[in-house]
């Protein structure tokens, strides 16, 4: 054995050399790798944002919207008070505006016909309305405010410019400058939307609203936790605390967890074949689709529950069978109570799942036109993310624009719900 | 209407029977309530359980059930009026008799002569068997609770163990619950298995899984006896597959990615942001997605296609450039792509999972040998979850297959055998849809074929799934 130092001869040096490359390498190896990882993060990020800011982006101008206030003069020749129903009071209300706007109509009434392209029929309908309530107008001028067709708000927002080719857009520019001096007149105020939330599905995009769609959703749901939520966290106490280890149970338990990952239309067939079919249930009803999704989120619930439970430690259980408590004793006055932030997060996040499911309600009917607020539980209804499928696949340029804000109001309920699993999992979720 | 006041009575009555049943047992102890054997509310539960739930349940199987019963007992007879009729009609004629009978609104169709005198008679029949089973139903309820009450009330003793029989009703509901889950497995497949098997009495299983040719409108009507290769669904199989292996090609590396960054490289701030902003992208509904992929990747695809196509035609790649600049907005790259993105949270907090349940000293040991943290990750962690990871990427496979929405509204309803991601193709899920929505007759084979591809479905992801579970547990065992 010596203890002087090996001479360092050149056969170390260049193998030294070498190392100190492949250690360069192998740090460059290390460094792009390492980028590799931040570039997926970064990828799905960008992915993220773009989703969220196309949607806001299309959705925002839905929750603004534009009206128009006209004097209108209702000519007791056009009027015909024994038969209100039978006026045309669309035609009055271009008569109006032309008179407003200082234009005649030509004798084939093109004019009058491009103008009321402009307003909503609601205006019209406010008219007759106010005639109903009181016959003694006729003759003399009401001012009634309403929003414009759809066409004329998107110009209005700036989403139909005069810089497109007259054919490509669906006013033409006589129309525009109409619009462009109705604004100047100040008979045009921009406001909050609140149609948007008072009124049901409708043909005319300017009168669609979410509300018949949000109660649909509401009612639906109410029927899904009622069901889901009591029957999951049963069949989960009874299989964490109760069950016997044996065959069953482990086929019981495997069975869950399959159903957790069966694809959410195969529950829609199912529905349409079991409560549509053979129970007769009434088709495309909050009352099916209730059903349907509480089937769909009685795994996730189960699943959920038996963490919840299974993190509540063992000492409390044998402190209660210690004092004398029945096992259902221990069970519900004890482990149930520590477990329910858990359980009660569980359920709200498979609810907030199940308010966005669409494929099933498809296959139970819930794709018809339904304009109004659901009647009952079973009448027909449609519920949030339904109604954006069904939107978009209106041709009209301005459902394109309420679609995204249906589905801004749809991420604002879920949000609300994840938010308040989130809070219920601070405020109340114990370490053991 | 009725069933739900029936229901609020029997409330009434069980709390009735709860108060009574306590009340005796606390009267039998005589003051002092040690002499029982239970707390006195289990007595008076013991009460109430055998007066409410026996009549509750009848009146719930009478709702649900009695419609059934109904029709039944309607049609037994046919007049030979009805008889004349063809089947589809006479089914309208008998629930045009009960429409009547309850007061709703019949078909428009107009009965003359024998069929009217026919229809009055089954009108009336109708109103009667109606009475006839909601009255019997009700008197039998009565009577049911009422024995359930007499039955129980005098057993009620101190010594009687009150708790445990009631304790005894808890588990047999416990139970019934957890049995509601194996239910509905069971009801997912004898509904799939039954209608499918109908569906495959007019169509031959082995043309339906090979036929190449997939137009499902020509067997429009129930008397067009569905042609033979109408009915293959190998094209559909085949755009899933070309759907699922595009949206894997985007969703694997990005989301395998991020969880080897997030859970080896990100730091503790950062792991906090990035997970809860990729449970945002998991909690986004499909039907978002599909929105996005329609409106802006559909149209965003294309343009980028056709101007690269205007660039290329008249070069030596003319033909390309052709072929680019008609490229449509529905093509499976689109649809693709948007369930790639779908996927990217799933796998990625899966894949997330799998690498954190990596014992640390097998990390440790190869740092210790000198290794840097990406040769740690290539040849240790991964060779070590790679079995979790098999799991996770078919979980998403399996996802992908059975994703509705996003295909349903950016990819196409044309049936082609095609490789190409730039053309248009349809899938099985779009197909069901497709079949199922609109106001068609049920039994066709046009809408019958929708639970024959139901079926697929199913049994193509529950398999993927049974196989990743079952990786999933074995790799478990290893380091546990």
């Amino acid at each position: 054995m010596t203890d002087a130092p090996a001479p360092v001869g050149p056969a170390v040096r260049t193998s030294q050399t070498a190392m100190q490359a492949r250690l360069k390498k192998r740090h460059r190896a290390e460094m792009w790798f390492k980028a590799q990882g931040l570039m997926a993060i970064t990828i799905a990020m960008i992915f993220l944002v773009v989703l969220v800011g196309r949607i806001v982006g299309q959705g925002y101008t839905t929750f603004q919207t534009h009206t128009l206030s006209v004097p209108v003069y209702l000519n007791p020749e056009r009027i015909d008070a024994a038969d209100l129903e039978g006026v045309n009071y669309d035609f009055i209300v271009a008569e109006a505006m032309m008179k407003k706007l200082g234009v005649v109509d030509d004798e084939f009434g093109l004019t009058s016909g491009k103008v009321m392209d402009l307003t909503s029929r609601d205006l019209g309908f406010q008219l007759l309305n106010q005639l109903k309530a009181d016959k003694s107008l006729i003759g003399k001028t009401v001012t009634v405010t309403g929003p414009f067709k759809a066409d004329a708000d998107l110009y209005y927002k700036g989403q139909i410019k005069r810089s497109t080719p007259q054919d490509d857009r669906k006013l033409d520019d006589q129309q525009l400058d109409w619009l462009d001096q109705l604004k100047k007149d100040g008979s045009v105020k921009s406001g909050f939307n609140f149609a948007f939330f008072t009124n049901s599905d409708s043909t005319e995009p300017e009168q669609a609203g979410v509300l018949g769609a949000v109660v649909g959703s509401a009612m639906m749901l109410l029927i899904t936790a009622l069901i889901a939520v009591p029957v999951g966290v049963m069949a989960a106490v009874y299989l964490e605390e109760f069950a016997p280890k044996n065959r069953w149970t482990d086929i019981i338990e495997v069975n869950i967890n399959n159903l957790a990952a069966v694809p959410s239309i195969v529950y829609g067939l199912l529905g349409l074949a079991l409560f549509i079919n053979w129970l007769n249930v009434p088709r495309s009803s909050p009352l099916v689709g209730g059903l349907v999704l509480a089937l769909m989120a009685l795994p996730t619930v189960i699943i959920a529950t038996r963490s919840a439970l299974k993190a509540v430690p063992p000492s409390i259980r044998e402190a209660a069978l210690g004092v004398g408590a029945s096992k259902t004793q221990t069970v519900f006055h004890h482990v149930l109570p520590l477990a329910m932030p858990g359980v009660m997060t569980g359920a709200i996040l498979s609810l907030a799942h199940a308010l966005g499911e669409t494929a099933p309600l498809l296959m139970i009917g819930m794709v018809s036109f339904v304009p109004g607020v659901p009647e009952g539980l079973t009448g027909a209804a449609t519920v949030l993310p339904v109604q954006v499928f069904i939107w978009e696949n209106a041709s009209e340029r301005a459902f394109h624009e309420r679609t995204a804000g249906a589905i801004i109001v749809l991420l604002v309920f879920m949000i609300i719900m994840n938010a308040a699993a989130v809070i219920l999992r601070r405020r109340f979720e114990r370490r053991w | 209407m009725l069933t739900w006041l029936s229901l609020l009575f029997l409330a009434l009555f069980s709390s009735a029977a709860f108060m009574l049943g306590k009340r005796r047992a606390v009267a039998r102890a005589g003051g002092g309530k040690r002499v029982l054997h239970s707390l006195p509310g289990y007595y008076g539960s013991y009460a109430a359980l055998w007066a409410g739930v026996p009549a509750a349940l009848l009146l719930l199987m009478a709702a649900m059930f009695g419609g059934q019963v109904e029709d039944a007992m309607l049609q037994a007879q046919r007049p030979a009026a009805v008889q004349a009729l063809e089947i589809d009609r006479q089914d309208v004629f008998f629930s045009d008799a009960r429409a009547i009978a309850q007061g709703a609104a019949p078909s428009e169709i107009a009965y003359e002569g024998e069929l009217k005198a026919a229809l009055d008679v089954k009108v009336a029949e109708a109103r009667r068997i109606s009475a006839l089973i909601r009255y019997s139903v009700l008197g039998l309820a009565a009577v049911l609770a009422l024995a359930g009450f007499l039955l129980a009330f005098p057993r009620l003793s101190t010594d009687f163990r009150a708790r445990n029989k009631v304790e005894g009703w808890v588990g047999g509901l416990l139970m019934a619950c957890s049995i509601a889950a194996v239910l509905t497995t069971l009801g997912i497949v004898l509904s799939l298995v039954w209608e499918s098997w109908r569906f495959f009495q007019s169509v031959s299983p082995l043309s339906f899984l090979l036929g190449t040719e997939w137009s499902p409108q020509i067997a429009m009507r129930s008397d067009q006896v569905a042609a033979e290769g109408a009915f293959g669904a190998v094209p559909l199989f085949a755009g899933t597959f070309l759907i699922m292996l595009i949206a894997m090609a985007v969703a694997a590396p990005v989301g395998l990615y991020s969880a080897i960054y997030l859970s080896e490289y990100a730091n503790r701030p950062v792991r906090a942001t990035i997970k809860p902003l990729l449970e945002i992208l998991a909690g986004v509904p499909t039907v978002v997605y599909g929105f996005f992929a329609a409106l802006t990747v559909g149209p965003l695809f294309r343009a980028g296609f056709n101007s690269l196509g205007a660039q290329l035609v008249g070069g030596p790649l003319d033909g390309i450039g052709q072929y680019l600049m008609q490229v449509q907005n529905q093509m499976a790259l689109v649809a693709g792509v948007v369930m790639g993105i779908m996927l990217i949270p799933f796998v990625s907090s899966l894949s997330d999972d799998i690498i954190n349940a990596v014992p640390q000293s097998l990390r440790d040991g190869s740092y210790a040998m000198g290794a840097t943290k990406s040769e740690t990750v290539k040849k240790v962690v991964l060779p070590a979850a790679l079995p979790g990871i098999m799991a996770a990427m078919l979980l998403a496979v399996s996802r992908a297959v059975g994703e509705t929405m996003i295909v349903t509204m950016a990819a196409g309803l044309q049936a082609k055998l095609t490789a190409n991601p730039l053309d248009t193709v349809t899938t099985v899920t779009v197909q069901i849809v497709t079949l199922l929505t609109g106001d068609q007759e049920f039994d066709s084979p046009k809408t019958l074929a929708a639970f024959g591809l139901g079926l697929t479905l199913f049994v193509v992801t529950l398999g993927l799934n049974i196989i990743a579970l079952r990786i999933v547990q074995k790799y478990r065992e290893q380091y546990d």
